[in-house]
């Protein structure tokens, strides 16, 4: 009975709604936390609007582990979705496998080679081709900062680390958690990403997490950061371990810490709470990095389909994201800022402003560096290495920033 | 089979009640902070604590956790989920089931050479990680045009159960007289009569067994279930999971507690009403050699 | 029996017999077809073609360029391996000893003609229903510091009380066996009862007779008699362990750090999440390599006495 039911539906399908316009988008995503959510129900109205149908295909949890675990299965039963959430050195992999359909005639249509800047697109493109479509582009190295709580201390919002730890000091004293954190691999390698960032600078943070230059992985420097990396470990409480982000921006929002270092799409959550940038909560970058820019691109990549209105469906679906309508409602929902320079900023508040200025700037003199945390940087092999090295040592109580900078080295090269 | 005479409350007696209620109590800890979450405010959590009652004892979180908290995008909340689980559990149970009523007959009864080793490599397979499978388990089904249908779902769960589902019905049907089996054959009756006329009437209790077990694991798989299932066929426990991790900042641990407790509701009622079959039916063979 | 009419239609047509009987002879194996070929494919297939994996460079889709033993060499050499084997084992063996003793225990307790034992039976034997993402979640609540048992014991007025095994890179595995055993221990119980439900009563009355104390008799008498049963606890207790990947996914993420790591998570992430699809099947086969160690002679010990005995 049930096969026949399913052949049924396959003829029906491919012959009663192909000639039609609509068809159906399936999206694999894991944007499930407030903002994200409703930044993509966006999409999901607009797409709606054209008359498609949209397939919500959510999987939420770790960061998107479980998302990728469920797209390669149904990469290799043949049957991948529409769009997926697929970003940095792996949409790479998957145009190498053939998987990723070609968008170049809406590109050409919608001329994104002219609105993109450069640093963007060619993480897009796979052999000089479109296969995927950037959505946003996050700054990662922000400190967020509760005023309340540095009036009521009586502190200023450091700047650099070594003003961090005597801040972080006071505020410990006067009973509120220095540092909202959620002990989170990915978690512990975004704080630790902007020390390294702080120490190491633009040009050695390149040298270590893109080139994988050995000596700069082992070296002096890089003990220092993973020394300074650890005494954050003083300044967070002991219930971190396994907080998620937002719950640990929420301890920011409610008072009960008074910094976080983490992308801007917490910003989304002081949105959905009602909070106003600049008055209720302020934004500056993580302490040392303010010449430079850690950037984190979401995107989706397409897959090929065969069906011709589902097709159809995708390239309206990759038409519209890029569009500025889209991009301005769904980066303010997000946090992040628009990946079209040329998108008015006007209706933005102020730290995408600060963001979008930030991202010009560090494009011109270098400071723009693609973030390790977030799979930026390196495939997910070598990073996932970094992670367990940074992750152990930061849990660990006693640990020696001396070894684990040799260890880390050591990692990296065996992932090679 | 203890003395018959100690029915009277000695010391020792008492001792025997006094911690066998312990138990009860460290048993029932986690689901009666679960039920008392699932109908508090979300007020109440923060001023309260684990184990203190709601000050009023609200419907709302699972109102919401049914009908309308977020699992993504959507924000329909885990009823449809659930249907989907149901779909799915129900032809994977009876199915293995099935299989493992006839495979156990022919291991415990008409054995041949081989038959030994055949349930022993089965066995084994109980005991491979899933996790291994996922992969080249996907290209099969895409290969049988089954990949993210409730159909290949079901087969997914019935390969992997009808190892444990031998496992009870092989050891129920060796506990059964062989002398029953040769009298019927010198009666004259085949393989199919014996079975259907002889075995399967005594085997409800097994039958029970296998059912509850099997309906268990089904229903509580996850694994599976977030692979194997597209987006509008995904069960409760991919359900679950979506909206635990949809938040908006505030965990809203009623309204998690409460879609934990419809997840659960299911396989609880099963024991509760078909808990003394399952006693039962592992009394009389399950846990023999 | 009832079906005699079944009997004398064969045996009339003596041509027909001789088919059927055939026929009859290869019915058994025909039924088992089915599930054998399931098992050939879906697990010694599957099996065979992950060892095949093992061997290759795969890194983000499988492919077939062979590297020979590369990828047991930097499994061998990668510290989190070695941390989630140490895990499983102290896991494993705990929790199988902590079921096995206090379902043991719990049914000595409750075959003492015990009133309301049904109540009390399915109060033990519910955890078992709950899955694992469920139980997970409710035990890391009750074991968070800030939220469950050490604020409750604080709001109490313990104030000194502190528990905070959850988030203490040496203790993490411990919760979990705690939570594991909740949940499983139920079901070993229920194992054991039905055991002691088939013992003789005549054994033990003979020997209390002889002057045997209660707990004498239960250890020396019954226990050794529950072979059976300590074997059938075993297995599912066993396949239970190496399925506890949803259990640590909810409660820990394998964290902090990855100090609640366990094999199957190991190679689950470096499977699908990391792009080193050939250290993953690496490591599966190392898993299923410890598997054979462990269970192959205590399967071929027991299934061979039960056939001598």
């Amino acid at each position: 009975m049930k096969p026949i039911r399913h052949l049924l539906a396959a003829i029906g399908l491919s012959f009663v709604l192909s000639p039609a316009h609509a068809g159906q988008v399936e999206v694999l995503h894991w944007w499930t936390s407030g903002g994200e959510a409703k930044a993509m129900g966006v999409l999901k109205e607009m797409m709606e609007e054209q008359g498609h149908t949209w397939k919500d295909f959510a999987v939420a949890g770790g960061g998107g582990e479980a998302a990728m675990t469920v797209l390669k299965t149904r990469a290799v039963s043949g049957n991948p979705p529409a769009a997926a959430q697929i970003k940095g050195h792996d949409i790479q992999e998957w145009a190498k496998l053939g998987f990723l359909t070609n968008l170049d005639d809406v590109a050409k249509e919608e001329k994104w080679d002219q609105v993109l800047p450069p640093i963007v697109s060619d993480i897009m493109k796979y052999e000089g081709h479109y296969v995927a479509v950037p959505v946003n582009v996050h700054r990662v190295n922000w400190l967020w900062v509760n005023p309340d709580v540095f009036k009521k201390v009586g502190v200023e919002v450091p700047h650099t680390w070594d003003e961090f730890f005597e801040v972080a000091d006071k505020i410990k004293a006067a009973g509120i958690i220095p540092l909202a954190h959620g002990g989170q691999a990915w978690q512990d390698a975004t704080v630790f990403e902007a020390v390294a960032l702080a120490e190491l600078g633009p040009k050695d943070y390149t040298a270590a997490f893109v080139n994988h230059d050995m000596d700069v992985l082992s070296g002096p420097k890089m003990v220092e950061a993973l020394t300074k990396f650890h005494k954050i470990r003083d300044y967070i409480d002991p219930n971190a371990v396994g907080r998620d982000w937002n719950v640990a921006t929420k301890m920011v929002i409610n008072g009960d810490a008074a910094m976080q270092i983490m992308g801007d799409w917490a910003k989304g959550e002081f949105t959905a709470a009602d909070k106003v940038a600049g008055k209720d909560y302020e934004c500056v970058p993580a302490p040392g990095t303010e010449g430079s820019f850690t950037f984190n691109i979401d995107s989706l990549a397409m897959f090929k389909l065969n069906n011709e209105a589902n097709e159809k469906a995708q390239m309206d679906l990759a038409r519209t994201i890029l569009r500025p309508k889209f991009q301005t409602i769904f980066n303010k929902a997000k946090g992040s800022i628009p990946v079209r320079t040329d998108v008015d900023m006007a209706s933005f508040d102020d730290c995408a402003k600060a963001s979008m200025k930030a991202f010009k700037a560090t494009a011109e003199n270098g400071g723009l560096v693609p973030s390790m945390a977030h799979g930026m940087a390196t495939t997910s092999a070598v990073q996932g290495q970094i992670f367990d090295v940074i992750t152990n040592f930061f849990n660990t109580k006693d640990a020696d920033p001396e070894a684990t900078a040799k260890q880390l080295a050591s990692a990296v090269q065996s992932a090679l | 089979m203890a003395s018959h005479a100690e029915k009277k409350l000695t010391p020792s007696r008492i001792l025997i009640y006094a911690t066998l209620l312990l138990a009860c109590v460290a048993y029932l800890i986690p689901v009666f902070i679960m039920i008392i979450t699932s109908f508090k405010t979300t007020g109440d959590i923060r001023s309260g604590n684990l184990m203190s009652f709601p000050e009023v004892w609200s419907v709302d979180a699972w109102i919401k956790a049914w009908s309308s908290a977020c699992t993504g995008v959507q924000c329909n909340g885990v009823s449809g989920f659930f249907w989907n689980s149901i779909k799915m559990a129900v032809p994977a149970v009876l199915i293995s089931t099935a299989l493992g009523a006839i495979n156990g007959y022919v291991l415990a009864k008409w054995r041949f050479r081989g038959s030994d080793i055949f349930f022993s490599l089965l066995l084994f397979g109980c005991f491979l990680p899933f996790q291994v499978i996922l992969l080249p388990m996907a290209a099969t089904l895409g290969k049988m045009g089954l990949a993210n249908t409730t159909t290949g779902l079901v087969i997914v769960h019935v390969v992997y159960g009808v190892a444990f589902t031998t496992l009870f019905f092989r050891n129920f049907y060796v506990g059964v007289p062989d002398a029953l089996i040769k009298a019927a054959r010198l009666d004259g009756a085949g393989f199919v009569t014996i079975f259907v006329r002889i075995l399967l009437p005594m085997s409800v209790p097994i039958i029970m067994v296998c059912i509850i077990w099997q309906f268990t694991q089904i229903w509580n798989d996850f694994l599976f279930g977030v692979v194997f299932a597209s987006g509008d066929s995904q069960p409760i426990t991919v359900g679950l999971n979506n909206l635990v991790n949809t938040s908006t900042g505030v965990k809203e641990y009623n309204v998690d507690m409460a879609a934990a407790m419809i997840a659960a509701l299911p396989t609880l009622v099963v024991y509760v009403l078909a808990g003394k079959y399952f006693i039962r039916g592992l009394t009389s063979g399950a846990v023999k050699g | 029996m009832a079906h005699s009419g079944v009997v004398s239609e064969t045996t009339s047509q003596p041509a027909r017999g001789r088919l059927t009987q055939r026929l009859q002879q290869w019915l058994p194996k025909l039924a088992l077809a089915p599930t054998a070929a399931m098992a050939l494919v879906g697990i010694y297939g599957f099996m065979f073609w992950t060892g095949v994996l093992s061997f290759t460079g795969s890194t983000f889709l499988p492919s077939y360029e062979f590297v020979g033993f590369d990828q047991y060499v930097r499994l061998f050499g990668n510290a989190r391996w070695l941390t989630a084997c140490t895990n499983l084992a102290i896991f494993g063996f705990l929790f199988i000893f902590c079921c096995l003793a206090i379902g043991c225990f719990l049914a000595i307790l409750l075959d003492q003609r015990i009133r309301n034992e049904g109540v009390i039976r399915t109060i033990y034997l519910y955890p078992l229903a709950l899955s694992m993402i469920v139980t997970g979640t409710v035990w890391q609540w009750i074991l968070n510091p800030s939220l469950g048992l050490e604020k409750l014991m604080h709001d109490w007025g313990w104030t000194s009380f502190q528990f905070d095994w959850l988030t203490n890179p040496n203790m993490v595995i411990y919760t979990i066996v705690i939570a594991a055993v909740w949940q499983a221990s139920g079901f070993v119980m229920a194992l054991f009862l039905a055991g002691l439900r088939g013992i003789d009563p005549a054994i033990i009355n003979a020997a209390r007779v002889d002057g045997a104390s209660l707990p004498r008799i239960y250890l020396r008498i019954v226990l050794p008699s529950m072979r059976p049963v300590f074997f059938s606890s075993v297995m599912v207790l066993a396949h239970i362990a190496i399925k506890s990947f949803d259990l640590v996914m909810a409660m820990t993420s394998g964290g902090p750090g990855y100090a609640s790591d366990l094999p199957a998570m190991f190679m689950y992430s470096f499977t699908f999440t990391r792009g080193q699809m050939g250290l993953g099947a690496a490591s599966s086969i190392m898993m299923l390599a410890m598997l054979l160690a462990i269970l192959v002679p205590y399967l071929y010990s027991e299934l061979r006495g039960q056939r001598n005995g």
